[in-house]
């Protein structure tokens, strides 16, 4: 099995609401895999499918080989998920709310747990209600993080974690990913965690996945912006598709740029002489606000 | 103070299905029990002789309150004696839900960050209430004079009411300061309730201590006796209870910190006890505060049930002319079988309210998102369920058995009293049955069981009065429990009713199985 969660063509709707849309999502075992989308966009959803917890339909789901409402008891023993509102019982103790439900998964390992506790700081006596959000969001990660388990599910697991934490929460995850055989679904809406944890990531909007692939393929579907100093006049540059918001004033250019139009476009630079020359990569935040605000279909 | 305006209308409208069914439903009760009394009976004559009884029966005493003439209002008046409980339970429990509930839930958080003043939340729940409180006053006074009631009598009845909703409204907002959850606000206020309740009853039942009496908000409103002597003097004490109470809740609310409550909380174990690892013992966890609880609080009924059981005898071998017409309805024995028979009834209600209350746990448990992280463990949907159910069948079982033992053992006959008792628990079965069944299938629509709870009252308060149709009586699970002491004892009525409420909780948690959670 190379692949931990195949999903294809699922469809949830809630009444009139089509949460759902042909949405497809795979996640190679072994990866650590964002999952973006505007809010709404059913990544909540899309992950309560995987669990068993609500039933889709339309499309199928595979789950670690299983299906996921099925076999949902069975499944879950090989993984742990982090909801994305956390909220524990307020008769128990953020300690006992871990222990409990590392038992009813199936076992967790004491020595993790106490390594985890210390590295985010947490105080494992307070009761349910008094601790704050971030606090919350850490007894969840700890209680996930505990057991050894094949999957972690992980639905926004860093709201509310201070910088700091959100550092030792990214460590931890890197220390999952050199273990090789771990598979994380890590959906987020903080693109410097996902740029750096995540070997593939998939974006979705309005219930159906929009584009998927490596940083490397997504950044090379967008535009480098470009700024130039010129020797001599320069010529159609205009005129090449792929070229887009073009100025130019006193020999100075600026433009963005297609990948696929980078090379004629350079080429054209460099017959007018080039005095010098900045080129920006493509920022995740450009590339998220294009998805994310891109009309519908 | 500022944005109680607009606070209020959002209690109104969050409140706007469930406020006017109080308001009228309590509020048409007196009438109703008076178009009762009208047809039930032939002659004043019956009257006289049937207030005359009452009004010696300690039993009666206890349940009712004391009575003090025998017009058809002051009859009215008493057989509504448990209207005012019900009055504060309803006025305690909007009065959380728009305080503490909030608070807790986040919402106030929200609210108070926009220009909205300190005390604006509260103020808005307590007018809402006491307002509510007013209008079902008026619909007690119209109704009643409407019916042809004396109309000095008719205000007071209206005014005890009203004060009714007013005190316990103080109640609850002081519950809700106090603690800092809905939860532990709402046991707090039915505690305040439950001892009001006995001290009252206390007081009622004998002469040299009717101080007891004096020492309870409910023990006031007995003492108005409106259509009788329409006493001010306990009206003007509730009045200035209701006034301290929202004074003190709202000092405790000005010294307070938001989302915490005075009572503080305190840490616990860092790690959890190896007992702590399965559904079960979640569920216990969850349970248990809730199963001492009502425990403790039917085994004190018990102990106050027997204890005015042993007098009800007595004070009838003692009034002449009562013997008679108690002998006219089987003696003696009959009326102390009669008054544990009601004692128990009253009992399997308040117990069917914890089966109701145990089993929606699983509801809350599902919408604070809880159940979402247990059901992503190894832990399946029907485990999750049974694990809760148990609670709500057993509970009340455990609640009964201390109820019907401790009455029988004080009394003296631990047998019938304690099988009276017993004999409830497939009707709350019943219910809690229901329960599951609206959680499995109707998610959005569980809070409906405590409207079957409504209607079993009703229907065991006005039911027999107003001549309804054996059918409709039929409906409630109640009407099938053998009457008992006294009474013939059939098992198949109770084995029919356990399998109905199998078969309920059955389809439930098969239902649950099949659905979204959370929904
Ligand atoms: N139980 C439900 N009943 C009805 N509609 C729902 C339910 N759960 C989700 N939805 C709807 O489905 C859509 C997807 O919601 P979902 O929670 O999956 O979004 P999300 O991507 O997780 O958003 P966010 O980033 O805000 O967490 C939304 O339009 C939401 O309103
Ligand atoms: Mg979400």
């Amino acid at each position: 099995m190379t692949e931990a969660i195949d999903v294809e063509g699922l469809v949830k709707r809630f009444g009139a609401v089509t949460a759902l849309d042909q949405l497809d999502l795979r996640v190679r075992t072994g990866e650590v895999h964002g999952f973006l989308g505007p809010n709404g966009a059913g990544k909540t959803t899309t992950i309560r499918v995987l669990l068993g917890l609500m039933r889709a339909d339309g499309g199928t789901a595979r789950l670690l080989g299983g299906d996921p409402w099925a076999d949902a008891t069975a499944l879950h023993r090989r993984l742990a998920y982090v909801p994305g509102d956390v909220t524990f019982w307020p008769q128990l103790t953020g300690g006992e709310v871990i222990d409990l439900l590392g038992r009813l998964r199936g076992g967790l390992d004491p020595k993790r747990r106490d390594a985890l506790i210390e590295r985010f700081e947490l105080d494992p006596r307070k009761k349910g209600r008094t601790y704050s959000k971030g606090n919350r969001q850490k007894v969840a990660l700890v209680a996930a993080l505990s057991s050894d388990v094949e999957l972690l599910v992980l639905d926004e697991p860093t709201s509310g974690l201070d910088p700091l934490m959100e550092e030792v929460f990214r460590e931890v995850i890197l220390e999952e990913k050199r273990r090789g055989d771990r598979t994380v679904l890590l959906s987020s809406h903080i693109l410097s965690e996902v740029e750096a944890l995540c070997d593939r990531l998939t974006i979705i909007r309005a219930g159906r996945a929009v584009e998927t692939g490596t940083l490397a393929d997504l950044r090379h579907l967008t535009r480098t912006t470009i700024r130039a100093e010129l020797t001599g006049p320069v010529n159609g540059l205009a005129s090449i598709t792929g070229v887009h918001g073009l100025t130019s004033e006193d020999g100075r250019v600026a433009f963005d740029v297609d990948a696929d139009a980078l090379e004629p476009a350079l080429k054209t630079l460099v017959a007018a002489g080039v005095r010098s020359l900045i080129s920006q990569p493509p920022s995740l935040e450009e590339l998220f606000l294009r998805h994310y605000t891109k009309s519908e279909k | 103070m500022t944005g109680t305006g607009r606070l209020l209308r959002l209690v109104l409208r969050r409140d706007r299905w469930i406020m006017p069914l109080w308001i009228f439903g309590f509020g048409i009760l007196p009438y109703v029990y008076i178009a009762g009394f009208e047809t039930l009976f032939a002659t004043a004559q019956e009257r006289v002789d049937y207030a005359r009884v009452s009004a010696a029966n300690t039993g009666f005493i206890a349940l009712y309150g004391p009575l003090h003439g025998d017009s058809l209002g002051e009859l009215a008046v008493w057989r509504g004696g448990f209207v005012p409980l019900m009055i504060g339970l309803a006025a305690l429990l909007t009065v959380v839900r728009h305080t503490r509930a909030d608070e807790e839930s986040g919402r106030t958080e929200l609210v108070r960050a926009t220009v909205v003043g300190r005390y604006a939340q509260l103020a808005a729940a307590l007018i809402a209430t006491a307002g509510a409180s007013l209008l079902m006053g008026l619909v007690v006074a119209g109704t009643m004079i409407g019916a042809g009631q004396p109309v000095a009598g008719s205000i007071a009845l209206g005014v005890v009411f009203m004060l009714s909703g007013w005190m316990f409204a103080g109640v609850g907002a002081i519950a809700a300061q106090l603690t800092s959850s809905a939860r532990s606000a709402r046991t707090l206020g039915v505690v305040a309730l439950g001892v009001s309740f006995v001290l009252r009853l206390g007081g009622d039942v004998s002469d040299d201590r009717e101080f007891l009496a004096w020492l309870s908000p409910i023990g006031w409103v007995h003492r108005v006796f409106p259509y009788g002597e329409n006493n001010g003097g306990p009206a003007v004490l509730a009045l200035v209870f209701a006034i301290v109470t929202v004074g003190v809740s709202a000092y405790l609310l000005a010294h307070r910190d938001m989302g915490a409550g005075l009572l503080a909380s305190r840490l616990g174990p860092a790690t959890a006890a190896a007992s702590l690892g399965s559904p079960l013992a979640l569920a216990w966890r969850l349970h248990r505060g809730l199963l001492f609880g009502w425990t403790a609080g039917f085994a004190a009924l018990g102990l106050v049930f027997g204890g005015v059981g042993s007098s009800v005898v007595q004070l009838a071998a003692d009034s002449g002319g009562v013997d008679e017409v108690f002998s006219r309805i089987g003696g003696s024995g009959a009326v102390t079988d009669a008054y544990f028979a009601t004692t128990a009834a009253v009992c399997g209600l308040i117990a069917a309210c914890y089966a109701v209350q145990a089993a929606l746990r699983m509801r809350d448990e599902e919408q604070s998102g809880h159940a979402e992280a247990v059901l992503s463990t190894s832990v399946g949907r029907f485990t999750w369920g049974a694990s809760h159910l148990i609670f709500a069948l057993l509970g009340p079982a455990v609640a009964l058995l201390a109820q019907g033992l401790l009455a029988g053992v004080v009394h003296g006959t631990v047998g019938p009293v304690l099988a009276a008792s017993l004999a409830q628990l497939p009707a709350v079965w019943v219910l809690a049955g229901v329960t599951m069944l609206l959680v499995g299938t109707w998610p959005k629509m569980a809070s409906l069981a405590w409207g079957a709870i409504a209607a079993c009252v009703l229907l065991l308060l006005v039911g027999s009065l107003l001549e309804f149709d054996q059918w409709v009586l039929d409906l409630s699970p109640f009407t099938h429990v053998p009457h008992l002491p006294g009474g013939t004892f059939t098992p198949l009525p109770l084995v029919l009713l356990t399998a109905v409420a199998a078969a309920f909780g059955g389809v439930g948690l098969l239902a649950l199985r099949r659905r979204d959670v959370p929904r």
